[in-house]
């Protein structure tokens, strides 16, 4: 972690101070709750100091074996030409996520896509449909217990 | 050189026997027909090669020598095609539009004076009756898009009804300084006013004002790049014409490379001096020189050249907006064509001829 | 019978006139406009667009869900077909995201000529781009020209890297194949013929009055509106912001070639145009730096049959491909194959701009602007 980094750490941690560094992640990345993430978020774009004002990408990534999934925000800010990733986790069981599509309207869409293939239920968002699958499409195919009677299965040894 | 003016009506009203009057009306409408046909597949033809050209490529090229047999075999290939109509397409509408389509050009090559001898009719009040006439034209249009039942047919149809109409306007308006200059509404007579030289270079800059005016105005009439928001190809598929298939297409496409033919035809007859030699003035000499071509070869090359003008711009711009077309029509063309109009009759008044 | 005096109280006392009704069309999936199997529901009120609302999925292959049965070498095949218009920058966003997992250092060579491969992508990418702006306004013949001219550098990345498409070419660890004893001769002709061309262009189309009234003031974007959609690339360049990664974060040799990042002021669909036509000749500088001297080295410096055992950590690699910021995610855990991959694709988020920025205009505004965000559709649905 550079400086710089260490700098815009502590800056997060003085709006919530549960929000910690994620080692699971190649690039500058921290972890919040998931209760905190819409608090959280809009702290990084409307801050002075931070104003990541660009969400370039959200994912989710399915933990099954953990019981939990993990969401994704990449976060880019131009006035410290920095990019941040923010992750939360949430239970498997009960998807729910906060959207945060009222302080990035792009999150819309990328958020219609991780429902769509994962089945995160997103709360306050304004219009959760599936973005690329039929309407009538049975189960979330990027899921890890996705079944297909139709797939094609993986000749393991 | 005196010109005489025999047109094939003429030759019928002086026929001596019945028989004779039906060889000539047979001979009218076959000469008709066969302009129609001969140059609905020559301007296809060339259309194909010259944006071929333009566009570095060699276009037809299997069909014959050089693909001339290009145009046959397609039409051929249209025959053959299946005849589809929509399902809930107003179907007489849907099939009597193409031949109204048609229908609107060929009654106007019966106007156009080829040369001295070969014109199938001289009205005497032809100018009106080509403006009349063009404009029965965009009912075909309409009436293709409306009973289609597609709502890209119907965009393209209300589309070419708004810009043909308001350009019609402008082309009469352009056609009307030339009535001016001439002092006759006759076909004939306007060509043999431009004995002394044509009307585009003998009257100062209206002509040439006017001669652009009809230009741009008879591109938009015709659906031609840039003003061929009609078809529009990239906007609404194919425009009026989406559901026609096989023969009913090949007639929409037929009357559009004939009613480009017959636009230039009536640019050259109006400006260009119609079939009239190159003259000026009093120059005796170059005259006499200039008459050793045959008038015919005059228009043919004239018609030509400006052919090739619709061409070279329909494949070099792009296409308007339709609030830019109607902009460019009622904001720019017509206020220039009414002032053109009103300074041609200071120039026929003051008698200011160049030559 | 309507008494006239009545119509006209009608007339008035409607807000805005009198009441047109709207319709819905389909743009899309088949329309020649739309650049592929795109699908736009248009809610429109005469010629005006009052809505649209794109649907997608029409050329969904879950690219990402497949990804998670390769192993880092093999991902790089499924990239190509993403954006195929920038395959070999595609190649190089998961080569940059394996390579930072497995912490391979590459020669400069390989640098070079990745740079280099990727600069040629981007102009003929840029040169379809501009054909194609052409054939949308109704000027068909621009398309051929646009062709013609890219036909030439897909022929010299035909014979370094057998395809002309779906390149294929960048790998992790290298390339899959050193360059052709042609390549640097061929690329210095296109260059000398290119320069000539591009000026051409300019007189042909950009020159144009027509074009310029079809594109000035055309689907204004504003700068903070195309942040907060998330655009990148020449999208967000034509709207006044200077992000381009290759500056910003400068990854193969960007960092040590000169070159300059055209920025529009109104967010038009002109600026976005010049911005397009600017990279052309940005590239084709930054080709001309390089071409002269690849240094001499490995074209691979990591053996093919290497296990690319991914640790138990997540990667994001970048690139800027020609529309935009390409940011691949890949999750490891302790196995060849990935946990999870994603693709931040820029087509995604460039397509959300024309939900915002078409309503109000006319018909033909939708297919310039369309035109000028220049999507790829198996980019944004993956």
């Amino acid at each position: 972690m550079s400086e710089r980094e260490a700098t815009i750490f502590s800056l997060i941690q003085s709006c919530c101070s549960e929000v910690i560094l994620n080692e699971g992640s190649g690039s500058f990345s921290i972890q919040v709750p998931s209760e905190k993430l819409v608090f959280v978020m809009e702290h990084l774009k409307k801050s002075e100091s931070l104003a990541f004002v660009m969400l370039l990408d959200h994912l989710a990534v399915d933990w099954k074996e953990m019981g939990e999934f993990e969401l994704v925000y990449q976060l880019y800010s131009f006035k410290l030409d920095q990019r941040i990733e923010v992750t939360t986790k949430i239970p498997r069981a009960i998807p729910n996520a906060h959207s945060v599509s009222r302080i990035w309207p792009i999150a819309e869409w990328q958020e219609r896509e991780v429902y769509d293939l994962f089945g995160i239920y997103y709360i306050n968002h304004p219009d959760l449909r599936r973005l690329f699958l039929e309407d009538d499409w049975k189960g979330f195919p990027l899921r890890k217990d996705y079944e297909d009677p139709f797939m094609l299965e993986l000749v393991k040894e | 050189m005196s010109w005489e003016i025999q047109t094939i009506a003429d030759r019928a009203a002086g026929a001596t026997s019945m028989a004779e009057v039906g060889a000539y009306l047979v001979l009218g409408v076959v000469l008709g027909l066969a302009i129609v046909s001969l140059m609905g597949l020559i301007l296809n033809y060339s259309e194909r090669k010259i944006c071929a050209h333009i566009q570095c490529r060699l276009g037809p090229m299997r069909v014959g020598f050089h693909g001339l047999l290009q145009p046959i075999a397609d039409g051929v290939k249209l025959l053959f095609k299946e005849d589809i109509s929509p399902r809930n397409a107003d179907r007489l509408v849907y099939i009597m539009a193409p031949f109204i389509s048609l229908l609107a050009t060929f009654l106007i090559v019966v106007t156009v004076p080829f040369s001295p001898l070969v014109q199938i009719a001289d009205l005497n009040i032809g100018v009106v009756y080509v403006a009349a006439v063009s404009g029965f034209g965009v009912l075909g249009v309409l009436l293709a898009g409306w009973s289609s039942n597609n709502k890209w047919s119907m965009m393209g149809a209300m589309r070419a009804g708004a810009q043909m109409v308001s350009y019609e306007l402008s082309a009469v308006l352009a056609l009307l300084t030339v009535v001016l200059l001439s002092q006759s509404l006759k076909l004939s007579e306007v060509v043999l006013s431009q004995e002394q030289g044509w009307w585009i270079f003998r009257a100062p800059v209206v002509g040439l004002v006017a001669c652009v005016i009809f230009f741009v105005a008879s591109c938009a009439e015709i659906n031609r790049t840039p003003f061929d928001l009609a078809e529009g190809e990239s906007e609404l598929t194919a425009g009026f014409h989406t559901e026609y298939s096989g023969l009913r297409f090949a007639l929409f496409f037929l009357a559009e490379f004939v009613n480009m033919f017959l636009v230039s035809a009536m640019l050259v007859t109006f400006f260009l001096g119609g079939w009239m030699p190159f003259h000026l003035g009093g120059l005796t000499g170059f005259n006499e020189v200039m008459d050793l071509l045959p008038p015919g070869i005059w228009f043919l090359g004239k018609v030509t050249v400006v052919v090739l003008l619709f061409m070279w711009v329909r494949w070099t711009f792009p296409r308007l907006r339709i609030d830019q077309v109607m902009n460019l029509e009622w904001k720019i063309l017509l206020p220039i064509g009414f002032a053109n109009l009103f300074l041609t009759s200071i120039v026929v008044l003051l008698d200011l001829y160049l030559f | 019978m309507i008494e006239v005096g009545s119509l006209k109280a009608r007339m008035e006392s409607t807000p805005g006139g009198l009441k047109t009704e709207e319709y819905f069309v389909n743009m899309g999936p088949q329309h020649p406009s739309t650049h592929g199997v795109l699908r736009l529901v248009l809610k429109m009120d005469g010629e005006t667009v009052r809505e649209v609302i794109p649907v997608l999925g029409y050329i969904h292959r879950s690219i990402e869900k497949i990804a998670e049965h390769l192993n880092g070498r093999q991902i790089v095949h499924l990239t190509d077909r993403m954006d195929y218009l920038s395959s070999a920058m595609n190649n190089w966003a998961v080569s940059l995201a394996v390579e930072e997992a497995l912490q391979i250092e590459l020669n400069p060579r390989i640098e070079t000529i990745r740079t280099i491969v990727a600069e040629l992508e981007r102009i003929q990418s840029h040169l379809l781009w501009w054909g194609v702006l052409g054939i949308d306004l109704g000027a068909v013949t621009t398309f051929f020209y646009g062709f013609r001219d890219r036909e030439m550098i897909t022929d010299i990345l035909e014979e370094t890297t057998g395809a002309r498409l779906t390149l294929n070419y960048i790998q992790p660890g290298g390339l899959m194949f050193d360059i052709h004893p042609h390549f640097v001769k061929r690329v210095k002709e296109v260059l000398a013929h290119l320069k000539i061309k591009i000026c051409e262009y300019e007189t042909l189309l950009s020159e144009n009055v027509i074009l310029q009234n079809r594109l000035r003031n055309v689907g204004i974007l504003t700068s903070e509106k195309a942040i907060s959609m998330g655009s990148t690339g020449p999208v967000l360049r034509g709207s006044g912001v200077a992000l381009d990664l290759r500056k910003q974060k400068p990854y193969g040799v960007y960092g040590s070639v000169e070159f300059d990042v055209p920025v529009g002021s109104v967010g038009d669909s002109w600026d976005r145009y010049w911005v397009r036509v600017e990279e052309i000749r940005q590239s084709m500088r930054i080709i001309e730096q390089l071409i002269d001297n690849i240094p001499e080295g490995k074209f691979m410096v990591m053996k093919p049959a290497k296990k690319l055992t991914l640790p138990k950590k997540s990667y994001f690699g970048q690139v800027e491909t020609a529309r935009g910021i390409l940011g691949v995610y890949i999750q490891g855990c302790e196995k060849e194959e990935p946990h999870r991959v994603h693709f931040r694709s820029p087509n995604f988020n460039n397509l959300w701009v024309i939900t915002q920025i078409a309503p109000g205009g006319k018909m033909a505004d939708l297919v310039a602007t369309l035109s000028t965000l220049d999507l790829v559709i198996p980019d944004i649905d993956r």
